[in-house]
């Protein structure tokens, strides 16, 4: 027998020993009802409905209460929630949702339509993102009380993903109507279609949700009891894992340092699926109106000079992927997989710093810099101080400098008094709303949290930044993306290094919490404990 | 003067002096706010990874950061004329119902801490005093020396290592069991449970401030007439030592104690933040990071109150303990 084909058949029968095995575990895991779960946040939520922000913490509970129109399969394909089903027009201006019938609020009224426009035309008016995921929305016909269609006046390729609940929560017009969104109650104590009912909030403490009998999904939700705590200590949640306390917690809500002690623990268990609505990707930033960073030598120097595979090490203890694009390698529809044209080569480094006419001093270097790091989380700080040390290597001398968010956010944004920043974004569900805002010329705004902090300016990716916006034919879009990210990697305005990968840390005990691309962030309607 | 006399003067001058040092804190406390970069609606926005142009001006219009600070500085001044300490727009509620959610929480962990270090601090400088230069006094000094320098949330998350994870007796975190509806005396079991590693070490750092000084002014003064005196009318060592050294010797502590009262807030938010306790200094944490600067001040002036009620209980008892003390003076 030749090699090649033992080797197929070899594949083949493990293929079918997996599906078989994936098979018989669906059989045998029947969903148990009771218990309660205990999910942990890093810190409490302002508001529990992600309407007036979308902050990790709000994104974590939202979804419990308020549902959304799609859900999402890992790979982003829509699925139903409370639309059963839908249709695109061809022209990619008209969005026919048929809702879910029989659904009703959880104080009893019914859900329609009018609930669906409602939400749609007040994410348009003040959702931090929904401004401009929903600016081409012109409106929402409701032609009966299960159907609204949204009308738009330019075609949104990328609207079809934004309909998830955490991202587009679908709230009750009639608890809503005539107040104002930002201050009604309902931010505060929710009422939604959801699996689980509100039922007490003590600040500083804890949330309880309760489980909803009258919920459309039956048998769902499987649990009694849902209780959201914050432990705002990475060492603490560590030990309430430890103890049992916390079942569950996502976006490695442990330091990434305790990941390999937890991983010999008997009683838990990671998981890295349902991640995938919200891709990141972190990177060194360039203020190009710096006087050192103007120059594209300097910035292609750097580039040579940074080692991703090291950066994933340091500053990821090895969980992550190296990303050369802005966009990330999880988004597999849009990533353009091929290298930085600056591979790692110090030698070329130090030779294009000469050339920039940076010559080394007496002490060996050749200018100073001050980087900034995004203080949200280690990850950032452990990359700036990789890049300290890499720098050194070809004569830059850097200090870093620490501050709170709030400085940050200031000093990058509003007084735009940095020099290159160490900073990460998410993708989100597609390049036009994640991406396309870091290196459009006119999405450069003082003030605007992570805008285009580099005041990058190139009309040629403007432009397919623009086009890809509303092109409905997706190999044409990928093909926009693919030039875009091939135009950016030229230019270094930035210079991208590691998709950070999430985890999910949960007890044993607990079964089916991410089968979505959004996992914990959905609405846990499946979730049981054994 | 009689003792009920002198105690109602403590009690006026003490409501004279508040007002001015409240004013003064609050007036103080805002234009330090200012000087710190970025408001409420950058880390808003910064959470949120972006917002629109529109979506931050109606922000700050929501937060009153449009107005210029002398107008913010007035419409929060008129909010305490009227009894209110505003509002705050990022979480949706009234700072007051915000922060008595938690006041009760901080209260209790800071009088039971100030209890244990109080009465552990008078034992073991009595101890200390009594055995001076020999083994007890030397072991109980490095004892007294370990706790003062080792940091509070250290010693919080040793004992929850050793005591919760190895061990499993108490748990690790918060301040009861959630939803589990427990009342009577189940309640306060549940509760001692979650207290009793947060109180021990809270008052750690205390315990050994405390003790270090009661066993330097009983060394004072056990060198003093009226001790000499009374050993000579042939009192046992044990009474001279707790009636007349002792009593004595409470009254730097009580004053010092009343000092620390304000430095155990600042205790009280590492510890919390360790124990995921619900208390006021883990939101006064949040509020600065947050540059929610409505709560802040009202937390910080609800504790520059409750420190004054402190340092007024205090002059109190110095009235009480020391009839030489006059109130008024």
């Amino acid at each position: 027998m030749k090699p090649w084909f033992e080797f197929r058949h070899l594949s083949r029968i493990a293929l079918v020993a997996v599906v078989a095995l994936s098979a018989s575990t669906a059989f045998a895991q029947q969903p148990k009802r009771g218990g309660t779960l205990n999910l942990i946040l890093t810190s409490e939520p302002t508001t529990l409905v992600t309407l007036t922000t979308v902050a990790t913490t709000t994104l974590s509970v939202s979804a419990k209460v308020s549902e959304g129109l799609l859900k999402y399969d890992y790979d982003l394909s829509p699925q139903p929630q409370l639309a059963t089903s839908w249709t695109i027009s061809p022209d990619g201006k008209e969005y026919t949702f048929n809702l879910r019938q029989g659904v009703k609020w959880h104080d009893g009224q019914d859900f329609t339509s009018a609930d669906v426009a409602f939400s749609i035309l007040t994410l348009k008016k003040i959702h931090p993102r929904g401004v401009n995921t929903f600016a081409n929305v012109e409106e929402v016909k409701t032609p009966d009380a299960h159907t609204a269609i949204l009308v738009l006046s330019k075609p949104a390729p990328y609207l079809i993903k934004a309909f998830a609940a955490a991202e587009s929560p679908v709230l009750p017009r009639h608890i809503y109507a005539g107040t104002d969104p930002l201050t009604n109650p309902n931010g505060n104590a929710p009422i939604g279609t959801g699996p689980y009912k509100f039922k007490e909030w003590v600040r500083g403490s804890h949330i309880i949700y309760e489980r909803n009998p009258d919920y459309w999904d039956k048998p769902k939700p499987y649990i009694d009891r849902l209780v959201v705590k914050f432990f705002a200590d990475p060492a603490a949640r560590s030990l309430a894992f430890e103890t049992g306390e916390a079942d569950l917690g996502y976006r490695t809500p442990v330091a990434l340092g305790d990941l390999d002690r937890f991983k010999k623990l008997p009683n838990v268990a990671f998981e890295t699926k349902g991640n995938s609505y919200s891709f990141n990707v972190s990177s060194l930033q360039f203020n190009l109106d710096d006087k050192h960073f103007d120059n594209a030598r300097v910035r292609q120097a750097i580039a040579h000079a940074l080692d991703r595979k090291i950066a994933v090490q340091v500053g990821y203890y090895g969980y992550g992927v190296v990303s050369d694009s802005p966009i990330a390698p999880g988004l597999k529809a849009y990533h353009d997989p091929s290298p930085s044209p600056y591979a790692f080569d110090l030698k070329r480094a130090n030779a294009l710093l000469d050339e920039a006419g940076y010559a080394r001093g007496a002490d060996g270097f050749r200018f100073k810099a001050t980087l900034d790091f995004n203080p949200i989380s280690d990850d950032f700080k452990r990359l700036a101080e990789y890049t300290r040390s890499a720098l050194s290597k070809i004569g830059i001398d850097v200090t870093l400098r620490a501050q709170d968010l709030s400085a940050f956010v200031k000093r990058v944004y509003t007084d735009r008094d940095f020099e290159f920043t160490i900073n990460g974004h998410s993708n989100l569900f597609d390049p036009t709303v994640g991406v396309q805002r870091l290196y459009w010329s006119k999405n450069f705004f003082k003030g605007r949290p992570f805008s285009n902090a580099s005041h990058y300016v190139n009309p040629e990716v403007d432009q397919l930044l623009e086009d890809a916006q509303t092109e409905i034919d997706p190999v044409k879009r990928a093909a926009l993306f693919t030039r875009f990210q091939q135009r950016v990697a030229v230019d270094v305005p930035d210079i991208n290094l590691v998709s950070p990968q999430f985890i999910t840390i949960h007890n044993k005990r607990v079964h089916d919490h991410s089968l979505t691309a959004d996992g914990v962030e959905s609405n846990l309607a499946d979730v049981y404990l054994e | 003067m009689t003792t009920f006399s002198r105690i109602r003067a403590t009690l006026w001058r003490t409501a004279i002096q508040a007002i001015p040092t409240v004013f003064g804190i609050v007036i103080l406390v805002f234009l330090l706010l200012q000087m710190a970069p970025g408001d409420a609606v950058d880390v808003l926005a910064g959470e949120s990874g972006g917002i629109s142009e529109d979506g931050l001006a109606m922000l700050r219009t929501r937060f009153g950061l449009d107005q210029p600070v002398l107008v913010q500085l007035l419409i929060y001044l008129n909010n305490l004329a009227h009894f209110s300490l505003g509002y705050s727009p990022r979480y949706n509620a009234p700072v007051m119902e915000l922060i008595m959610t938690r006041l009760p929480g901080t209260l209790i962990l800071m009088l039971l801490s100030q209890l244990i270090a109080i009465s552990a601090g008078i034992v073991l400088g009595a101890i200390m005093a009594a055995w001076e230069g020999k083994w007890p006094d030397r072991l109980l000094s490095l004892v007294a020396l370990l706790l003062y320098s080792t940091p509070a949330f250290w010693i919080g998350l040793m004992a929850l290592v050793v005591f919760s994870v190895w061990f499993g007796w108490l748990p690790s975190g918060g301040n009861i069991t959630i939803g589990a509806d427990l009342h009577g005396w189940d309640y306060v079991k549940d509760f001692a449970a979650h207290a009793v590693l947060p109180v021990v070490a809270l008052a750690g750092f205390f315990v050994a401030i405390y003790a270090r000084l009661v066993r330097a002014s009983m060394l004072e003064i056990s060198r003093l007439d009226f001790v000499r005196t009374a050993h000579a009318k042939g009192l046992t060592p044990f009474i001279v030592t707790v009636r007349h050294i002792l009593r004595c010797a409470l009254a730097p502590l009580i004053t010092v104690a009343g000092m620390h009262f304000g430095t155990m807030l600042g205790g009280a938010a590492v510890v919390e933040t360790v124990f995921s306790w619900p208390g006021l200094g883990r939101l006064a944490l949040e509020a600065v990071m947050a540059r929610d600067y409505a709560v802040l001040l009202g937390i910080l002036l609800l504790s520059s109150l409750t420190v004054i009620v402190a340092n007024m209980l205090v002059d109190i008892l110095h009235a009480w303990l020391d009839p030489r003390i006059k109130a008024n003076n």
